[in-house]
């Protein structure tokens, strides 16, 4: 029979990549067959190309307040001016950035976050999942905006890094719980078990063996939080909470809203950043529902498995 | 009676948890109610600073157990101090509450009954008119902010058509009575707050009653039901939606934690003079004693709601009673 085998170092990192890249690979092929997805990849990209490269589109600095004020859409300003002469379709090209970084990084370390929690609260089991458990409840239960204008308001002035650290600390809870769940059902299967009885270490099973198993649910995660954080983030700001210097599209609606924009006949000013918001939600939105219906598959529309069978 | 134990426990311990969060949060971060307030001012004189500080009670000398105890025993006699206008903060919030409780209340409860009934008419006719309808707008109405909506509401209705009020919660020069012309001058300036968080509340009921019926309907007893024969109605109405509601009572504490918060999004938009709108002069004036009193009140709503909630689905769902 099979001879003991020998394990070279870098053996283990192989066995990840190799499990990783299967997941990666069945993953971006589902993606791709997948019509909403495609749209929210679309949508994405465009974003994320605005804010790489503002100056091409929108050329001008967005805080200068060079022009006359408050001023109705025309050619020369497609949207309006504020209150102070700066130029809303400069502010808002140039706002995609930060609003973005924001998005992306909050998302990435409620992801973080929800991992560790969940996963570890799953594997380890007993007190442990008892209290990681408990405290993912309370996070649940707590309502979120609430809690966030409280926090916000003490880190009034300290700019864009406490807005993430406020929107992760109330953000990671839902993910964690959804990630725990498919944990336990991982937790007794036989290739987990295997793992076990070949003596494998606990950090070597969690990396090698669950999270590749996890993968979708964790980008479902990501996707997730960025909706949740799009939403929110601009609601914060809306309220004028967050650097209101630093320009976002949450902070323009604030502008707008505490200037009266919609009642004074400037309404794309507010409404502008307003559909930017939801075109980025709504693009994080479709990635999401996509990847909900790769992982299941009873919610695809009728219409489709129809069509398949008949075929 | 152990399942009772377990959801007071939860209870409980959310509400302590909240309290603990909220009695941190400014002996964590740097600076203090008062240098918090006085930080908006130039020009802080030591004298006054000091007078904020032992009014708010942050004495930095003070054993902080002592002055947990303290705060403990000042949130259960509702004594949250003054805000920034030295009115106590509990008389403001008893100002904005009703509005908010009647504003949140109606739309949670037409929300609720709208999003149920979309939900089984969707997934009872899967595939149909309602339902290839129905799911692109769900999708936009429950991916927009509250607040877009809001916006887009305000400026359709209000601006364009003119056919609301703009802002307010009446009209200025009505006195409160309960004269007929108050009254439908007062749900004139609900409409439009109410219709927002209307729109965005159902359209998660519709998604999980809709995906929960989908699954009751191919059920082995609803099959049964089928083959003895039973009118349609009965099927969808008792049989189906009657097991596919109760996740739905369950997502109520989550779905209402989010309402609350879009209405404090809402009442900013409109500004409708509830505990949202509070939350954002709050936010302007530097009142923190009333901010934190109003997340108290907003958690320990979730919480009556998230218990209530609990108790309903074990009344009506025997099986999640050893749970």
């Amino acid at each position: 029979m099979a001879s003991p085998q020998v394990f070279l170092p870098g053996a283990e990192t192989q066995a990840a990549d190799q499990g990783y890249r299967d997941a990666v690979g069945r993953l971006s092929r589902a993606v791709l067959r997948n019509r909403k997805a495609t749209i929210g990849l679309l949508l994405l990209a465009i974003i994320v190309l605005v804010a790489a490269f503002p100056g091409l589109i929108a050329p001008g600095d967005p805080q200068a307040a060079i022009y006359e004020q408050q001023l109705g859409p025309s050619w020369s300003h497609l949207l309006g001016t504020t209150q102070v002469g700066q130029d809303v379709f400069t502010q808002l090209i140039w706002g995609t950035r930060l609003t973005l970084i924001i998005t992306v990084s909050v998302g990435a370390l409620c992801t973080l976050i929800s991992v560790l929690v969940g996963v570890t609260a799953a594997y380890v089991g007993g007190v442990v999942d008892g209290s990681l458990s408990l405290l993912t409840d309370i996070f649940l239960i707590i309502p979120t905006l609430p809690l966030l204008i409280v926090l916000s308001t003490y880190l009034e002035g300290s700019g864009t890094v406490a807005i993430i650290a406020v929107l992760v600390v109330t953000g990671w809870a839902f993910g964690a719980r959804q990630l725990r769940a498919q944990g336990l059902s991982l937790r007794t299967r036989d290739f987990l078990e295997a793992a076990r009885v070949r003596g494998e270490r606990r950090p070597y099973i969690i990396l090698v063996e669950i999270l590749p198993n996890m993968l979708s649910l964790v980008v479902a995660s990501f996707l997730g939080s960025a909706v949740y954080t799009v939403a929110t983030a601009a609601g914060l700001q809306f309220l004028g909470l967050g650097s209101s210097n630093e320009i976002t599209w949450g902070t323009m609606l604030h502008f707008a809203q505490q200037n009266g924009a919609i009642e004074s006949g400037n309404a794309f000013w507010a409404l502008a950043p307003g559909a930017a918001v939801a075109l980025l939600g709504t693009a994080f939105a479709l990635l999401n529902y996509a990847f909900d219906e790769i992982a299941n598959p009873a919610l695809r529309s009728v219409r489709r498995q129809r069509a398949k069978s008949d075929s | 009676m152990r399942f009772v134990v377990r959801r007071m426990g939860l209870f409980f311990l959310t509400l302590w948890a909240a309290l603990t969060i909220n009695f941190l949060i400014p002996r964590l971060m740097p600076g203090n109610e008062a240098t918090a307030m006085l930080s908006h001012f130039k020009g802080v004189n030591p004298s006054a600073l000091h007078a904020l500080e032992v009014e708010f009670g942050v004495n930095n000398d003070q054993n902080l157990l002592v002055s947990y105890v303290q705060y403990l025993g000042n949130c259960l006699t509702g004594q949250f101090g003054l805000d920034s206008a030295r009115v106590p903060v509990m008389t403001v919030i008893l100002r904005g509450l009703p509005w908010t409780l009647g504003l949140v209340g109606v739309t949670t409860v037409i929300a609720f009954s709208i999003g149920t009934l979309l939900g089984i008419v969707s997934a009872w006719r899967r595939g149909g008119a309602l339902d290839s309808l129905l799911s692109p707008l769900l999708f936009i109405l429950t991916t927009f902010p509250v607040f877009f909506i809001a916006l887009l509401l305000l400026f359709i209705f209000g601006v364009v058509l003119g056919w609301f009020p703009l802002s307010s919660n009446y009209s200025v020069g009505e006195t409160p009575s309960l004269s007929v012309a108050f009254v439908l001058d007062v749900i004139g300036h609900a409409i439009l707050p109410g219709v927002t968080l209307v729109v965005t509340a159902a359209g998660g009921w519709i998604y999980t009653m809709r995906n929960n019926m989908v699954s009751t309907l191919s059920e082995d007893y609803v099959r049964m039901a089928r083959a003895k024969g039973l009118s349609p109605w009965r099927i969808m109405l008792d049989y189906s939606a009657r097991n596919a509601i109760l996740p739905n009572l369950t997502g109520f504490a989550m779905q209402l934690g989010f309402i609350l918060g879009g209405s404090i999004l809402v009442e900013y938009t409109f500004s409708y003079p509830g505990l949202g709108y509070l939350f954002f002069t709050g936010t302007t004036n530097h009142d923190l004693p009333l901010q934190e009193a109003l997340f108290l009140f907003y958690t320990l709503a979730v919480l009556l709601c998230v218990l209530v909630a609990d108790f309903a689905t074990a009344w009506l769902d025997p099986r999640t009673r050893d749970a």
